[in-house]
């Protein structure tokens, strides 16, 4: 089946809803990446923070990001979805409203609650806080994240519905009958199949994430009601990994779409395109034992499935979304604006940071690596030089003025000023943790504390750049185009 | 190990941005589409079957042996039982001497903890979790002498970055 190539007519308050999801991503961008400055700084000893105050500061950090990362990618999987399917405007905003409620619950919990348990609320460690914070500031940042998930459960389930009218079924929607007929449609849409699997996996981790949540919340009320913490664990990080992995496919539906507009190649889809997202639909929801690779209580088929799927994810990244890159850009005569610039910046990001990744999902190299500063400097690869990128992008896309721009010599320098320090700031990572530095750590040791201030020099260099372009961003949210 | 992770990463890395800089180099210059597309995917099978194959030989060098896996009881020489709470360790022993395999035998009382080992160069040699409700288990030969430094590598709540305990290897001439 075919889809319409013609866009959606923008319904009322449409444009309205995609600035609010543009201006809060901006707004706690910011306030996150600053939360990161001071972490380093902290552990750098240049500022002086309690690890009462650190570990708060951590969590926030954390949840913040990830949550935001999830409503950037969800406003670029709406943007585009809505022009092949018909979405709920309500739905929408009711995400986004739970979103807020979820963020005002999360921060009253660890500001006035003094929750520091994590964003990863790890099982039972909420209700195990050694008179730090008390069960109702725990209950408040779980729930916070519950609220959240219901509101992204309603987006994904809207557009499931949506895609089921659309195209028959979501089997269809991915592309699974044109991936076995033998007949390839190239004009099915990138933006249909990466959102049919990230609502797949994502309804799937959502409720997971759901299940230990509301278990952790009795827990904290009820403490004769236990859960097995391998199973809470389990739970726990299926929904983290498959939570997190998905803003990456939803934010790279953009690549997709916005890229052949400055190379003028038209983003076809292919066989491979469509094997390789059938594949990742599986091997996103099987690889997540990769966290677990130090429970060895854990059945040891998961363990090695947990390495050998690690090992895989890779390639769909690399030989479809980087290699296409890749072939769209050379000799295209590319028209280097600033979107595309940071959209390849992204796939660049999204595929070195894919490799520090596999080499720590071998268990033998996890033995070594394993909650060192080597995880934070893989994941802030293809999150930092990756998912933001690509969110960057399509902001700076959608909101393209010719007659408000930076002066080019400014945007050019700006970029690249991003691209070598966020570079410098996530090679510090790697770099601590080959010499063993602990991560999430409040206080380093004094043979340490080097390498986390010439990592706060760069983090305040990416800092200050992305700052300069959320100005300009937010300058420009008026002139925000739905056509574009 | 640490070693193997960094330049193994590395090479691959500058290997990855090379190939982006040389496409990057010629993005300004015109270029039929179809016969770039014709051009450029042609390979990718070939680094597609190349990725399965490697992939095969790396889980195999990698899996075999089991990473995991426990000699049986007679290789180790002792037993130490550790146990972590908020936020300390509590070990049945803290000596051992060069030469010796101990097996750590490791759970907790309250929430996750990770039980990390550190040589006397602060290198991280090896960990596992330490979970309630759980023995995870651990085999370490001891090849050099001094003061190792067990680690909570599990983010614990307040004292995390604090919770630590030594534990002594001797020559086997001091023992």
């Amino acid at each position: 089946m075919t889809s319409s190539l013609s866009p959606a007519a923008t319904r009322p308050n449409e444009r309205f809803y995609l600035q609010l999801y543009m201006g809060v991503t901006l707004a706690v961008l910011l306030l996150m990446l600053l939360a990161g400055v001071l972490m380093r700084a902290a552990q750098g000893t240049l500022i002086d923070l309690s690890p009462e105050l650190f570990y708060q500061i951590m969590t926030l950090h954390g949840a913040g990001m990830v949550g935001i990362a999830g409503l950037a990618g969800a406003s670029i999987m709406w943007y585009f979805l809505r022009r092949h399917v018909s979405l709920t405007p309500g739905i929408f905003l009711a995400n986004f409203l739970l979103f807020l409620i979820g963020v005002v619950m999360i921060l009253v919990s660890i500001l006035l609650g003094g929750f520091g348990g994590g964003w990863t609320f790890l099982y039972p460690l909420p209700a195990s806080s050694m008179g730090l914070w008390n069960t109702h500031a725990a209950a408040g940042f779980i729930g916070g994240l519950l609220v959240i998930g219901v509101g992204f459960l309603l987006f994904y389930l809207d557009a499931g519905r949506a895609l089921i009218a659309r195209y028959g079924s979501l089997a269809r929607a991915l592309g699974l009958d044109q991936l076995f007929s033998g007949k390839v449609d190239p004009d099915h849409p990138p933006a249909v199949v990466a959102s049919t699997m990230v609502l797949i996996i994502n309804i799937l981790g959502t409720l997971a994430g759901a299940v230990i949540l509301v278990m952790s919340l009795l827990n904290l009320y009820l403490p004769a009601v236990t859960v097995d913490p391998l199973w809470a664990k389990n739970l726990i990080y299926f929904f983290g990994h498959v939570f997190i992995n998905a803003t990456i496919y939803m934010a790279v539906i953009a690549v997709y779409e916005l890229l052949p507009h400055y190379t003028g190649r038209p983003w076809k889809v292919t066989r491979p395109f469509l094997a390789a997202w059938a594949a990742s639909t599986i091997m996103v929801m099987i690889v997540y034992p990769h966290h677990l690779l130090m429970d060895m209580v854990m059945p040891a088929w998961m363990l090695i499935m947990g390495q050998i799927i690690s090992y895989l994810s890779g390639i769909p990244v690399l030989l479809v979304t980087a290699w296409g890159t890749l072939v769209q850009i050379y000799r295209a005569n590319v028209n280097w604006e600033a979107p595309a610039r940071f959209l390849v910046l992204a796939v660049f990001g999204w595929s070195v940071g894919v490799i520090p990744a596999i080499v720590d999902g071998t268990i033998t190299i996890n033995k070594v690596m394993h909650n060192t500063q080597w995880v934070p400097g893989h994941f802030h690869f293809y999150l930092l030089l990756g998912l933001l990128p690509m969110v960057l992008g399509f902001m700076l896309h959608v909101t393209r003025d010719p007659g408000n721009r930076f002066p080019a010599w400014l945007e050019r320098g700006v970029f690249w000023l991003f691209t070598g320090s966020a570079i410098a700031f996530v090679f510090m990572f790697l770099y601590s943790g080959l010499q063993s530095i602990p991560r999430r750590f409040a206080e380093h040791l004094p043979a340490w504390i080097p390498q986390a201030q010439l990592a706060t020099l760069f983090a305040v260099l990416v800092l200050a750049s992305l700052a300069t372009y959320f100005l300009l961003l937010l300058r420009r949210l008026p002139r925000l185009r739905m056509q574009a | 190990m640490q070693s193997i992770a960094w330049y193994t990463s590395l090479v691959l890395i500058l290997l990855l941005s090379t190939v982006f800089i040389a496409v990057l180099w010629r993005s300004r210059d015109s270029g039929d589409a179809t016969e770039v597309a014709r051009r450029g995917y042609g390979p990718r099978g070939k680094l597609f079957g190349l990725a399965l194959a490697a992939g095969v030989v790396i889980t195999a060098i990698t899996l075999v042996p089991w990473p995991h896996q426990l000699q049986a009881g007679a290789q180790v020489d002792r037993i130490v039982e550790a146990s972590a709470r908020q936020w300390s360790w509590s070990l049945s022993d803290d000596r051992a001497r060069v030469g010796e395999r101990i097996e750590f035998q490791i759970t907790s009382e309250d929430v996750n903890h990770g039980f990390a080992l550190y040589d006397p160069d602060m290198q991280l040699v090896s960990q596992i979790q330490a979970m309630p409700g759980y023995t995870n288990r651990l085999q370490y030969t001891f090849e050099q002498p001094g003061e190792y430094r067990i680690l909570c590598l599990e983010f614990c709540g307040l004292a995390h970055h604090a919770m630590t305990a030594t534990f002594t290897v001797a020559s086997a001439e001091q023992h």
